[in-house]
Formats: C-alpha cells, sequence, structure tokens
C-alpha cells in the first residue's frame, strides 16, 4: 500500500493538478499560441484600426467615438476577442478530447481526482492562456502607441473576465457535445463571427438597428469592451452600467462554472 | 479468511432499457488474481467501472477496502490502478511524461514519482522509449505503458479491462509475462477478458459471466472439471456433413456440441474415440484431440462460444 497519498490535499489541490498538466500540453505549442492569438487581432489593428480609420476620421473625426481615436476605441474590443478566442480554443478542443477523442478525462477520473476538478481544472488553464495572450498583445499596443501605460492596465482583467465568462459558459457545452461534426463549425461561424461583429467591436452598438442590439446585450464582448473602453478612456458610460456589465459577467462565470462542473461529473460517472 | 478486499452483492446496473449487469456476487481476496470471463456485451467493462469507483450502481451493495466506492470515489481510488479497455494516454505528451503527470494526479511528491518513473519503466521494458510521444509508440507498448500507469501509486488493487485485447499474440505473451509478475510480487488483480487462454494464464479464480449474470465461479481447473470432460475430440466432416453425422456420433461420447464448421465431443479418452469413429466406418477430414478449455465450459453453460 503507497501510504503518500494524501486524499484530503488531492480534494484541495486536484483542480490545480489538472491545470498545470494542461498547461504542460499548450506549451507544446507555445508558438503557434503566440502567433495566433497575437497575429490575428494584429491583423484587424492594422487593417481595420489603422486603414478603417482614416475613412471614419476623414468622415466624422471622433465624434461617432466619443472623443477617441478609432485604432484606440476598437483597441479593448479586440483585446476581450483575444481572451474570448484564446479561452474558447483551451476549454472546447481539451474537453472534446478528454470525454471523446483520447478519453483523457476518464484517465484523469480513474485517480483520486474528481470529475468537478477535472471542469475547473481545464477552465482555469484556459484562463492562463487568456492573460498570456492578452499581456503579450497589451504590450503590442503600448508599442503602437494605440494606450499610454497607465490605467489602461486595467484593460487587462477586463479582458480576461470577457473571456472567463465566455469560457464558462462554452466548457458547460462542450462537455454536452456528444456528436462533435458539425460543432465547430455552427460555432465558429454562427456564434462566434456574429458576437465578433454585432458587440459594439467597430461601432457602438447603439448605432445598430435596435432588433440587431441584444446580440450585443447578451454578448461577453460587448460588455467586456464597454467596460474596457471606460476604464481606459473615461468612454462616458454610467456607473450603473459598469454595474451592470460586471454583474453579467461575473454571473456567467459562475453559473458557467457550476453547470460545467455538474455535467463533468455526471459524464464521467456514466 | 481475512476479509476481503473486494466485496459485491447483488450488483446491478440498468441502462435505460438494458439490464447490463444483473444480480452479480463475488469476493476477491487480498494477493489474489481474480478474472471476470465473457464475451463482449456480458456486463464486464460495466462492472469493471463501477469497481473502479467511478460509475454508480442501479442496486445492490459494492465495497472496496471496507468502503462504498459510490460514496468514497477518490478514497477509493487512491488505492486502484486502472487499465481500461482503451488506452487513454496522453498522445502529445512523452512516455515518462504520461506517468509524471499521472502520479502528480495522486498527489505524490515530484521525488517519488521520479524514482518511481525508472521502475516503472523497466517492468514495462520501455527504458528506450522514455522521451518519445506516446503517439509514436506500437499498440503494445501503449499497453504497456498503461499498465505501467496504473502502477505509478502503488495500488492494493490492479483493475485491468480486456488487457490484452487487439495485440498480436507477441505482445499478448509480453504483457502475460508482466503481468504474471505482478501476480507474483502479490498485486491483487482483477481482469476481465474474452480470451479463455488468458483467464487459465493469469487467474487464480473466474466468474463465467453471460447477459449481466454470473454462471459459474471457481478455479478455471475446477470449473473444466466440473463442466466438460477430460479431453474433446474435435472432427470435421466438411459443413455440408457434419449435420448428418452428428446423431450417430452423438452416441458414442458423454456429451456434444455441433458448431457450423466442427462438431466437438467430450470423452475421458479422445484417441479411443477417433479409433471407434474410423471403426464405424466414417472418416472426418479433419480431427484433434485435445484437453477440454474454459472455452468447453462457456459452450457448456450458455450454448454458445466466446468469440463470435
Amino acid at each position: 500500500m503507497n501510504t503518500g497519498i494524501d486524499v484530503p490535499q488531492i480534494q484541495r489541490f486536484g483542480a490545480l493538478y489538472i491545470a498545470s498538466a494542461r498547461l504542460k500540453s499548450m506549451s507544446k505549442w507555445r508558438a503557434i499560441i503566440a502567433a495566433v492569438d497575437i497575429g490575428n487581432p494584429l491583423f484587424y489593428l492594422i487593417a481595420v484600426g489603422i486603414g478603417i480609420g482614416v475613412l471614419v476620421e476623414q468622415g466624422s473625426g471622433t465624434s461617432g467615438t466619443n472623443g477617441i481615436k478609432y485604432i484606440a476605441f476598437i483597441a479593448p474590443a479586440l483585446l476581450a476577442n483575444t481572451a474570448i478566442t484564446g479561452v474558447m480554443d483551451e476549454t472546447v478542443f481539451p474537453t472534446i478530447e478528454g470525454f471523446k477523442w483520447r478519453k483523457l478525462f476518464f484517465a484523469q477520473n480513474s485517480t483520486p481526482i474528481t470529475g468537478r476538478q477535472i471542469a475547473v481544472g481545464v477552465y482555469l488553464a484556459a484562463i492562463c492562456r487568456a492573460i498570456f495572450s492578452v499581456a503579450m498583445y497589451y504590450i503590442l499596443l503600448l508599442v503602437f502607441n494605440v494606450v499610454d501605460f497607465g490605467i489602461s492596465v486595467l484593460l487587462l482583467p477586463i479582458a480576461v473576465l470577457g473571456g472567463g465568462a465566455f469560457g464558462a459558459i462554452i466548457l458547460y457545452f462542450a462537455a454536452k457535445i456528444e456528436k462533435d461534426d458539425q460543432f465547430f463549425n455552427i460555432l465558429g461561424r454562427l456564434v462566434i463571427m456574429p458576437m465578433f461583429l454585432f458587440s459594439g467591436t467597430f461601432f457602438p452598438l447603439s448605432s445598430m438597428p435596435i432588433y440587431l442590439q441584444p446580440i450585443g446585450w447578451i454578448s461577453p464582448l460587448w460588455h467586456a469592451t464597454e467596460l474596457g473602453r471606460e476604464a481606459a478612456f473615461d468612454y462616458g458610460i454610467s456607473n450603473l452600467m459598469v454595474g451592470v456589465h460586471l454583474i453579467f459577467l461575473s454571473t456567467l462565470v459562475v453559473v458557467g462554472i457550476i453547470l460545467s462542473m455538474r455535467q463533468f461529473e455526471r459524464r464521467l460517472a456514466k | 479468511m481475512s476479509k476481503p478486499l473486494i466485496s459485491v452483492r447483488g450488483l446491478t446496473k440498468v441502462f435505460g432499457d438494458l439490464t447490463a449487469v444483473d444480480g452479480v456476487d463475488f469476493d476477491v481476496a487480498k494477493g489474489e488474481s481474480f478474472g471476470l470471463l465473457g464475451p463482449n456485451g456480458a456486463g464486464k467493462s460495466t462492472i469493471m467501472r463501477i469497481l473502479a469507483a467511478t460509475s454508480t450502481r442501479t442496486s445492490g451493495t459494492v465495497e472496496i477496502l471496507d468502503k462504498d466506492p459510490e460514496k468514497f470515489g477518490p478514497l477509493v481510488r487512491a488505492h486502484l490502478g486502472v487499465v481500461p479497455q482503451q488506452d487513454n494516454l496522453d498522445g502529445e505528451l512523452t512516455v515518462s511524461e504520461n506517468l509524471f503527470i499521472y502520479g502528480r494526479y495522486f498527489g505524490l511528491s515530484k521525488k517519488f514519482i521520479k524514482a518511481k518513473i525508472e521502475e516503472l519503466l523497466e517492468f514495462a521494458q520501455l527504458e528506450e522509449k522514455r522521451d518519445v510521444k506516446v503517439e509514436a509508440l506500437s499498440g503494445g507498448m501503449k499497453r504497456r505503458l498503461t499498465i505501467a500507469r496504473g502502477l505509478v501509486s502503488e495500488p492494493d488493487i490492479l483493475l485491468l479491462d480486456e488487457p490484452t485485447t487487439g495485440l498480436d499474440p507477441q505482445a499478448r505473451h509480453i504483457l502475460w509475462d508482466r503481468l504474471f509478475r505482478l501476480k507474483e510480487q502479490g498485486v491483487t488483480l482483477v481482469l476481465t477478458t474474452h480470451f479463455m487462454d488468458e483467464a487459465e494464464q493469469l487467474c487464480d479464480r473466474i466468474v463465467v459471466m453471460d447477459k449481466g449474470a454470473i454462471m459459474a465461479e471457481g478455479t478455471p481447473q475446477g470449473l473444466i472439471k466440473e463442466y466438460s470432460s477430460k479431453e474433446v475430440l474435435e472432427v470435421r466432416f466438411g459443413s455440408d456433413r457434419n449435420k448428418e453425422v452428428a446423431p450417430q456420433l452423438s452416441e458414442m461420447c458423454e456429451r456434444m456440441e455441433t458448431l457450423p464448421d466442427r462438431i466437438l465431443m467430450y470423452t475421458e479418452d479422445g484417441e479411443k474415440l477417433l479409433e471407434q469413429i474410423a471403426a464405424a466406418k466414417m472418416h472426418p477430414t479433419t480431427s484433434l484431440v485435445r484437453r477440454s478449455s474454459l472455452e468447453d465450459v462457456f459452450l457448456r453453460l450458455t450454448g454458445r462460444t466466446l468469440i463470435e
């Protein structure tokens, strides 16, 4: 009998063991992760921020963006979107892999680790990825002189919160997937893409017809973007709305994690 | 006899309309090598997942090391090594990384695991593959690694679900040798198999299962003695004639089974029986005298062969 096994300790730290294993797997992809998470928003920043920004500012100056330069206006949204896509990669793929492709979760669950700890561990590792990617991207924003170092550092936790809110919910859905055939197509094209376009990313949400605005209201990206603009540039939204944004995102985190923990436990015990 | 490590009473598991396990009872003693033998779909894997403290049961009681695995999952799993039917290794990580990470899930110290890895790599004959990604290993190597992984925590009980299914004969023999060593070291083994030779080689005691229920229990030799004759004469007359000659043959032996491709005749003396057949001017195209096996026991109990 092995006397070195301390079950109470595993019950406390099991999720961290899972997260560290996930980070180890992720580290094998670090070059690709860095390239994707920085390259993709960088292209948007240059093409839309600089390119279209010229058109926007020639047309109406900064009157449509509450006095913020166009490139700065879209920066918080791109930052939050980086967090969202990063968290998505690290929740959806590992979860489907864990339950279906390689069945790694079943291996983890045959140790004292529980399904709930696996859910939390996967989530924590995804948050680590978001922190990494957002930090890299923030440095780029400083280099491009889009934001000044200072209060704009608040963009980092806000973007991570946005990614975390989306990730917690998507983790639950990924754990529900039995057939993965069309999941990625639908998620990418019918969820991520519209959310990216209609969350006040490139223009204020209020400039959309009212029937399109609900896409933004339910989108973690919009809430994180608005918060980011307020924090970094004093965008002029009310304290009440700041509270609403924070509560909305925090609620998604909590509800998503609880649902995910239950779903992981249930599916592993089948 | 000391208290059994595993005690199962009236175990039942229902999935929707299907009763996968139907009122199963058995005990496993410390140091014993215990096998569940039966065809695919007999409920063996379901029982294994319940013993592994990962799956719930519909009714009945299960005690592993005096604890109900459903209530004390993590506590019970701390003492188990689990080798699932399908290898679930992390293909992106190397052989030694897989062992290391799994050891960490048991909260073991890095120092302990590092020393253990050396021992396990030797046991699994994978020393030279330690830094190779698991994806690149052969099926037999992956299997040995999965078993080694199950041993990283020095478990009291090792659960093996179909340990050699899908392996070529050579890889199977290497694996049997490894498992036999564990048995000699006193590790309690519980394994499922649908290979009767595997059950005969590795198990001190087996239960024969079919359709979720236990048909018989005993030592491999004891079961053969109880449910079959000493020898079996297998004769083939060609698939058309087998049926024709069957009535005449059945009068010559204690018991007979007519399979699509051959006729099995149960007797104490196969050669003598073969002479009788020749004397009756019946000429089988091929004939074979062999000792009775667990396959014959299963056929007797269920009227079917293990692998269909």
